[in-house]
């Protein structure tokens, strides 16, 4: 074979794998959407989307179950969530990249440690030091415990360490305050970085399961993936109104993601890739 | 560093006299570590502290607790479900790793090509699977593994002959682990992948230059070119989707119907700690479970460490 023609001949086999893995990647999302358009008699009789559309799904989704009041929750929830972790998290991050104080080592190296403990060790203690606070079963539980994140610390002690010292001094020659400095230079210029855990954060507190799920009993707090698990248990057979929940579950996070992308690779790979 | 350099006094700040602005100059790193630090202490150090002992007490909710050694930890090694939850976990773990981490690279190898038109998405479709959280792909692939009807036994059924349309993927305890690994698949390959195309774009092109003109083939140079130039980020990869696979638990617990499915063959060690810690309200023996997860990852990750040679280096 002509070298020519062996070139266009992988080439379009490298094409022919993408696509595949790409169908194989969005089909069960395209088969999602569809399947939330339907109506019981099409779900399975048509394969993606049939020709009258339903909205009966929606409908029964809203009125059946207080799905809103499920949304707001996690909405309110998340929301919080990530502004509080993002306030701490920079401010502790941007201490530690450029300041020297008493105890930094120390703080530094618990830190480190304790991110090598997985969540599901603190459960049950942190269970019982809530209900201690009164705060079992109130959306309070699920913020306050989860206002910090070491992860996002170490982000952004690694971003703001490349913030040149020189910038910092200067604003402090005009007379800005610490606080200012951290507010109006240190945070501008790790916008990429604030991005990524904006988006990081968030799916991790939107996505969360076993945290509410211990903590929360009454269905009037409830946020959504437990409450589309209490769903499953009611409405089992209805898959039509649970596909329904879960797509607009999900879309948030993708909306999010499509405004997000650009920062969201950059800050995922930035300490990977630097090892 | 230089922030240590006293502030030039005589410069009146906006906010007051120069003996504050020196003051707050220095007062503000503990300022800014401090609220972090309350509520790390608090929610995060202590509980960790808190569940060593709780783990030798046996508790009825948060309200008794009865000091009982090491009963929990003895109890739980004698558990039969618990062998099985562990060995359920490895299993999938296993399975898993194994299969995410070569199609990732694959899909990254393929993906990096500059001729490539429609890359950014490319890469957008398979990542897309991420964005939604193991709840949600478990009902959604609830739904998609329903015999008969369902999606995957009907394609599978087009695609393989002899594959039977009445597959029973989430009831027959033999078809629990692989339609737990496929879906685990469908989720993460895209996510790797974005770590490994970052890590291919890092290798230097010359180096993949000067194997060609030594005549490697693409064999060779993928030997002595990529493998060792993305050996790091592969680490990394290895050991993030190791730990992650051993937390597995939202998944099945979700598509087996918050069982650990039939005849136990969904049972993953959270879904055990899960269900003998926290729904009988034994926080003492949820705690005891966790360490062993705790301890056993801890194990696994280093063994991984050593055995890529990352040990001897001293970096991940």
């Amino acid at each position: 074979m002509r070298p020519q023609r062996r070139t266009s001949l992988s080439r379009a086999l490298i094409v022919i794998l993408l696509l595949v893995s790409a169908v194989v990647a969005l089909t069960p999302l395209v088969w999602l959407v569809a399947a939330t358009t339907k109506g019981p008699d099409d779900l399975f009789h048509y394969t993606f989307f049939a020709p009258r559309f339903s909205a009966q799904n929606y409908h029964d989704l809203f009125t059946k179950v207080p799905f809103l009041r499920y949304l707001t929750n996690s909405l309110f929830v998340t929301g919080a969530t990530v502004i509080v972790q993002l306030f701490f998290s920079s401010l502790a991050g941007f201490a530690l990249a450029k300041y020297e104080f008493v105890g930094k080592k120390v703080v530094m190296v618990i830190m480190l440690t304790t991110l090598l403990i997985p969540g599901q060790v603190v459960m049950a203690p942190l269970y019982e030091q809530l209900y201690h606070l009164g705060l079992v079963d109130t959306r309070l539980g699920l913020i306050i415990p989860g206002a910090v994140s070491v992860f996002g610390i170490f982000l952004f002690r690694q971003s703001i360490l490349q913030v040149p010292d020189e910038l910092l001094q200067a604003a402090r020659l005009d007379g800005c305050s610490e606080f200012r400095i951290y507010w109006d230079i240190v945070m501008p210029v790790t916008r990429p970085m604030i991005g990524a855990f904006c988006l990081i954060s968030f799916m991790a507190a939107w996505n969360n399961f076993l945290w509410p799920q211990i903590l929360l009993h009454h269905d009037d707090k409830f946020t959504l993936p437990i409450a589309l698990n209490q769903m499953i248990g009611i409405y089992g057979n209805q898959y039509g109104m649970l596909m329904a929940g879960t797509l607009v579950s999900v879309l948030p996070v993708a909306i999010l993601f499509l405004v997000l992308q650009r920062e969201f690779v950059a800050g995922l790979t930035a300490g990977a890739v630097k090892g | 560093m230089s922030t240590t350099t006293v502030v030039n006094p005589s410069v009146q700040s906006e906010t007051g006299s120069p003996r504050w602005f020196t003051l707050q100059h220095k007062l503000a790193p503990y300022l800014f570590v401090a609220p972090f630090l309350l509520i790390f202490l608090t929610f995060g150090l202590w509980p960790i502290v808190k569940s060593l002992i709780l783990a030798f007490y046996a508790t009825n909710g948060p309200k008794s607790n009865v000091f009982v050694g090491w009963n929990n930890f003895r109890f739980l090694f004698a558990d039969q479900s618990f062998h099985r939850a562990v060995w359920n976990t490895v299993v999938y773990a296993f399975w898993s790793v194994v299969l995410q981490l070569p199609l990732a690279l694959g899909l990254a190898m393929l993906l990096n090509q500059s001729w490539l038109r429609g890359r950014n998405f490319l890469r957008l479709a398979f990542f897309a699977p991420n964005l939604l959280g193991q709840v949600f792909v478990g009902v959604l692939f609830s739904v998609l593994f329903v015999p008969q009807y369902g999606l995957v036994n009907r394609a599978l059924h087009a695609l393989i002959p002899g594959f039977a349309l009445d597959t029973e993927w989430l009831t027959n305890p033999a078809w629990v682990m692989p339609a737990l690994v496929l879906t685990s698949l469908w989720m993460y390959v895209g996510f790797n992948m974005i770590y490994f195309l970052a890590a291919l774009q890092a290798v230097d092109q010359d180096q993949y230059e000067a194997a060609m003109m030594d005549g490697a083939n693409g064999w060779q140079q993928f030997r002595a070119v990529t493998l060792p130039g993305i050996r790091p980020v592969a680490v990394f990869v290895l050991v993030t989707a190791t730990i992650g696979s051993f937390q597995l638990f939202e998944l099945p617990y979700i598509m087996l119907n918050n069982s650990g499915g039939p005849d136990n063959s969904g049972l993953t060690i959270v879904s055990y700690l899960y269900m003998n810690g926290f729904m009988t309200g034994d926080l003492g023996y949820a705690s005891a479970v966790g360490w062993v997860l705790a301890l056993g990852l801890l194990a696994v990750s280093l063994l991984q460490m050593r055995a890529t040679g990352t040990w001897k280096e001293g970096k991940v």
